[in-house]
């Protein structure tokens, strides 16, 4: 269970982005958190994951107070962490960074099986570097494989749907879906897109830097799609959704 | 041959008590081993230090191996190896050399080396370096490799330098002719006060030639490294070249690479970037359970493989 007390968080410019944040995101569940742009999830994302450190507040994982832990101790406890711009490394091959997320060698079965969960056609891919080559829906799949490889407690999913397209999106859901149903962790997923809202258990609406809603999903995604016409950066419909249909 | 010359033949080539295939093996400027076999001939030099090497037309898949090894100070040995590589052939060559000082004397190894490939040949060529030993005495290793490709041949040289010398120039020219090849993978890691002088030189003079040049280094300590590569296209050609330095503490890389079209038809390319790891880079491995030093290592290693 992860437990938030209260935090805030001030940017580096003044400006107040989190003015304090309670919340309670119950073991297994999957959790989308979503909310207008600016209204701090991303900065949320990073203060679970050790990115930020909050001016105060307190944040708990289980029992253990992790405020002061940086992100190589949160990782070690079994916090995941996807980034929204996956990172690029030239010289490390796809197997390499598996690896090094599952902490351990891997066989090549057990590497493409997390590259075939993430909708790759493994053996492409794993033996390629992690590098500018790959294209933005291809090295957003292996961001999510090296989370799968880790087998967290919780993982936190910073925006999955940005900079992938049509296409790619598609297969997404299905990521997380067979996720849902395989993984017994903890997920949490900043997310505008109404079909991720849809496959969560909890949603979490975040504007200005407070939680204005939270409740299932079953509550929770009617009242936003109602509101959607007078609060359009709450939502972006798929359709909305720009790239081309195909890489 | 010492223990110390078989500890760094191990670690240039794949010595395992001797070679697989055709090997010549320099020890202190002297010959401490050479066997020739039926399609690759190994000769002395008549007219300087060095050897002559023929691979018949034909050869495949076999090996040469012509390690060199220093491990006295005091020693400033140079040698010029030929190789003259047979119609269809396609072989392996490897060329390691160490350089190992327990004193505060200086040594150096200069190995002028040749290759000429006649047409539709295949060499991967392999050279690494290392410097070994507790002494003070400044480790220098400075190869020139002068490459001649004919039509339709093909040359992949791998040239990995992963510590221990103090000061290197290497100097690697090719000419490039018809539909030939030239790939060559650089790696190089300084530390310290080392000092690291690149220079590449390619003239592709042939339709349909092609140059792909990769160069990645790691400067850390103080250690300085200096880069320079000129591709001209001659005729209808492609050439790219690839220059990637990671600076680690005071490390200090210069690039200066040069780009010559004199053919409407030449496409060349060159990428360069300095700069320390991204520190994005840092965390993500961080997120993955890694240490701050722990993902640098990787980074590092990853970066120079």
């Amino acid at each position: 269970m992860l437990t938030l007390k209260q935090v805030t968080w001030t940017a580096p410019g003044g400006s107040s982005v989190l003015k304090g944040i309670d919340l309670v995101v119950p073991d297994h569940k999957l959790v989308v958190i979503t909310g207008p742009n600016g209204g701090g999830k991303t900065t949320l994302a990073k203060l679970i994951s050790g990115l930020e450190k909050p001016d105060s507040g307190r944040i708990y994982l289980d029992e253990t107070d992790i405020t002061d832990l940086d992100v190589t101790q949160r990782a070690r406890m079994g916090i995941s962490y996807a980034f929204q711009q996956p990172v690029r490394f030239k010289g490390l091959t796809v197997a390499n960074l598996l690896e090094l997320a599952a902490g351990k060698p891997l066989s090549e079965d057990e590497a493409c099986g997390y590259l075939v969960q993430v909708g790759l056609c493994a053996r492409d891919y794993i033996n390629r570097e992690v590098n500018a080559t790959l294209s933005g829906g291809e090295i957003k799949r292996i961001e999510l494989a090296t989370v799968l490889a880790r087998h967290s407690k919780l993982s936190v999913f910073d925006e999955p749907e940005a900079g992938i397209d049509l296409w790619s999106f598609h297969n997404l859901i299905g990521v997380f879906q067979a996720m849902k149903e395989s993984q017994s962790g903890t997920s949490v997923i900043i997310s505008h897109q109404e079909r991720i809202l849809a496959i969560a258990d909890e949603i979490v609406v975040i504007a200005d830097g407070q939680i204005t809603k939270q409740g299932p999903a079953s509550e929770i995604l009617p009242q936003l799609l109602a509101q959607e016409s007078g609060c359009p950066q709450c939502m972006k419909k798929e359709i909305d959704f720009g790239g081309q249909p195909n890489e | 041959m010492n223990e110390i010359t078989k500890e760094l033949l191990r670690q240039v080539s794949d010595y395992q008590d001797g070679y697989e295939g055709a090997y010549n093996i320099r020890e202190n400027g002297g010959c401490a081993g050479r066997k020739s076999t039926e399609h690759i001939r190994i000769d002395s030099k008549t007219d300087a230090p060095g050897l002559e090497i023929h691979i018949l037309p034909g050869t495949k898949g076999e090996t040469v191996s012509i390690p060199a090894c220093v491990t006295q100070g005091g020693i400033d040995d140079i040698v010029y190896n030929d190789f003259y590589v047979g119609e269809g052939a396609d072989v392996l060559i490897v060329a390691g050399c160490g350089v190992h000082l327990e004193t505060g004397e200086p040594a150096r190894h200069n190995g002028i080396h040749r290759f000429f490939l006649a047409k539709n040949s295949h060499v991967i060529y392999q050279e690494k370096h290392v410097g070994t030993g507790n002494g003070l005495g400044q480790r220098s290793i400075d190869p020139v490799t002068e490459i001649y490709l004919e039509e339709g041949s093909e040359l992949e040289m791998d040239s990995l330098q992963l510590g221990g010398v103090d000061h290197t120039l290497r100097k690697t020219s090719g000419v490039v002719g018809k539909g030939a090849t030239l790939i060559i993978r650089e790696r190089i890691l300084t530390d310290g006060e080392q000092q690291a002088r690149t220079e590449f030189e390619v003239e592709m003079n042939g339709e349909d030639s092609s140059v792909n040049l990769i160069s990645r280094s790691v400067a850390r300590g103080h250690s300085y490294q200096a880069y320079r590569s000129r591709i001209v296209g001659n005729a209808p050609c492609a050439g790219h070249s690839e220059c990637d330095a990671i600076l680690a503490e005071e490390g200090r890389v210069d690039a200066a690479p040069e780009l010559t079209a004199n053919h409407q038809e030449a496409a060349l390319i060159h990428e360069a970037a300095i700069g320390k790891i991204a520190g994005e880079q840092i965390l993500k491995l961080r997120t993955l359970g890694l240490t701050e030093e722990e993902a640098e290592a990787k980074i590092i290693a990853g970066f120079l493989k």
